[in-house]
């Protein structure tokens, strides 16, 4: 019942959005929005602590970014050629990171990330602290001119909620369930005849793929992939996102990521302190406010 | 290439090296008794660092009374601030998250570490103060026979490997450090016998920390004082603990300074591949032996 009243609301919010606010703002919040979803699908629903997702995020950028300037694809083509690279990535770090379980799964993909952000700092079409920039929007299939805000505001718009849609089916189906399962217990999973392993790296690859979505189509909305999507930095915000908006619910990255991002946004012009404000947020969030804004939302409707 | 470029490195390389294993060192021990994952530990490294740089260059341009802690007193008193700080977070905060699951002691700990790296980002340069409090009698080179070295670099990796070495033959060797394995063994069973394990636990997080802070000093005076200065380091050595496996303590420190060594090399062999030579590493010690060169399978 909340879902769908929350999901109208999204519908509705997300429609309107571009008349009353400026819509590369509310473009970047559903980038980030889908971005904590993916990331969701991984910690909330498998019980997998990722610490490397700007691999994926930062890594789809750049390639999106780098196909459609360098070698003139369209934007369609070139945000799906960067989540297909995603989606690979996520496939050789998903095989090596489940090998390790628990603590040393998030040090594993923390540690890959990082292979990822040094070769977007030393390979020669990156740009190298610049980041890759310039990238042209064009047009979308052919006649749609990408330049119009809110073309563009539609375009990301419908991403997002194809994005939205396959994670919440994705939560819904038989295979959310083991996911579930998994992460309750997965020795009992395992002995309940589960191939517990393909279950996780499955859950691994669906997550970056739609998080390298999220990062090739902001790349297109700001015509530039920088190095900050690709820090170790940005894996950390997609978590305090989803801790946020609360853990394992369908709607709280959404609401996480628009939070945090909201807030950095607000605060911009005080510096380093946003770090040390997003670093308070994640301590208080840790310890007294472990089922985010969603889930206490869910938990006080749900008493009456 | 000669032979003494190589040697030069290697021996550069193994400079880096006692800073991992120190690191790593402090890793493995909390990570035996607490379970967790100190993401903090790179802060508190970044911790000493300033503690050794403020004492130095800042205390009597901010108070103006005259006063100075030099490199040695500075040894000593940034280690305790900073096991200090760590055993305040551990009574106030981690203590609250051991029934629950691991992660969010990482979570908790880089939620600490945004807020020490901001503070100092505030106040100090990001890209680096030079601490100019190196002591005389640590200046200038010694003759190896086939080479020169920098004094004080020596001095760094004699002083971190006998650290190591004194907490591996304490954990491993005396009666208190029995008792500590014993708590890693059986938490339960050890506090039965009458032993104070939550005392332990607030202890080793603290001397883990203040190995952290003491690995700060001494890096001090080699590489310049960042706010930055841990955060890109303790990936490094979150890769040399999944490299190493966190079962043992002298694989902790042996793999802490292989690993710098490599590095060390890999920057004369093919300087590119220098940062993520050790990530690399990690892939192949994943693929063919998923435990760690020193892990149990458990």
């Amino acid at each position: 019942m909340m879902n769908r009243v929350l999901f109208i609301f999204m519908l509705i919010a997300g429609m309107t959005a571009p008349f009353y606010a400026y819509p590369v703002f509310v473009m970047d919040l559903l980038c980030f929005a889908l971005f904590a979803c993916a990331f969701n699908l991984l910690l909330g629903y498998a019980g997998l602590l990722s610490f490397g997702h700007a691999a994926f995020f930062g890594g789809a950028a750049y390639i999106a970014g780098h196909v459609i300037k360098a070698w003139g694809f369209p934007p369609l083509a070139g945000i799906l050629t960067g989540t297909v690279f995603a989606m690979v990535l996520g496939a050789a770090f998903g095989y090596l990171a489940i090998r390790r379980q628990g603590i040393y799964f998030a040090m594993v993909t923390l540690a890959l990330a990082q292979i990822i952000y040094f070769m977007a700092l030393q390979l020669p079409f990156t740009g190298g602290e610049n980041g890759l920039q310039g990238i042209p929007r064009g047009q979308l299939l052919g006649f749609l001119d990408l330049g119009n805000p809110l073309i563009m505001y539609y375009f990301v718009f419908v991403i997002f909620l194809i994005g939205f849609g396959l994670i919440y089916r994705t939560i819904h189906s038989p295979f959310g369930e083991v996911l579930q399962a998994i992460r309750e217990n997965e020795d009992r999973a395992l002995s309940l005849g589960y191939d517990v392993d393909r279950f996780k790296l499955l859950a691994f690859v669906i997550s970056a793929t739609l998080a390298g979505l999220a990062g090739a189509t902001k790349a297109v909305v700001f015509q530039f992939a920088s190095l900050t999507t690709a820090h170790w930095q940005t894996s950390g915000e997609v978590i305090l996102m989803t801790l946020v908006g609360g853990l394992g619910t369908v709607f709280g990255p959404v609401v996480g990521a628009i939070t945090v991002a909201a807030l950095s946004h607000e605060l911009g012009s005080f510096g380093s302190w946003v770090q040390v404000i997003l670093g308070t947020i994640f301590v208080v969030c840790v310890l007294v406010f472990r089922r985010g804004i969603i889930g206490e939302l869910e938990r006080v409707t749900r008493k009456r | 290439m000669s032979i003494q470029v190589i040697l030069a490195q290697a021996l550069l390389g193994l400079n880096a090296g006692v800073f991992y294993a120190m690191l790593s060192l402090g890793l493995a021990v909390i990570f035996g008794l607490l379970n967790i994952i100190n993401f903090a530990h790179g802060a508190m490294y970044m911790l000493g660092a300033f503690i050794a740089l403020v004492g130095y260059s800042y205390l009597d341009q901010w108070f103006g009374i005259g006063l100075e802690v030099g490199f040695w007193p500075s040894l000593i008193l940034a280690p305790l601030v900073v096991g200090g700080l760590g055993i305040l977070i551990e009574r106030t905060m981690l203590k609250r998250l051991y029934k629950l699951d691991h992660i969010y002691g990482l979570l908790l700990t880089f939620g600490i570490t945004l807020i020490l790296q901001g503070l100092f980002s505030n106040y100090f340069n990001v890209s680096g103060t030079p601490y100019p409090g190196q002591p005389d009698a640590l200046s200038g080179v010694v003759n190896l026979g086939f080479m020169y070295f920098p004094t004080y670099r020596l001095f760094a990796i004699v002083f971190s490997l006998v650290v190591c070495f004194t907490t591996w033959y304490f954990i491993e060797h005396t009666k208190l450090g029995s008792r500590l394995r014993a708590g890693v063994e059986n938490p339960q069973l050890t506090q039965a016998f009458g032993l104070n394990v939550p005392l332990m636990i607030t202890l080793t997080f603290g001397f883990g920390c203040g190995l952290a802070g003491l690995a700060g000093v001494l890096a001090a005076p080699i590489y310049s004082v960042s706010p930055l200065m841990g955060a890109d380091l303790i990936i490094v050595v979150f890769a040399v603990v999944v490299i190493g496996g966190m079962g043992s303590i002298m694989g902790a420190i042996l793999s802490g300074l292989a690993l710098g060594l490599v590095e060390g090399l890999t920057k004369v062999i093919y300087p590119p591949a220098a940062s993520t030579v050790i990530f690399f590493l990690m892939v192949l010690v994943l693929l063919f032996r998923p435990a760690g060169l020193f892990g149990k399978e458990k």
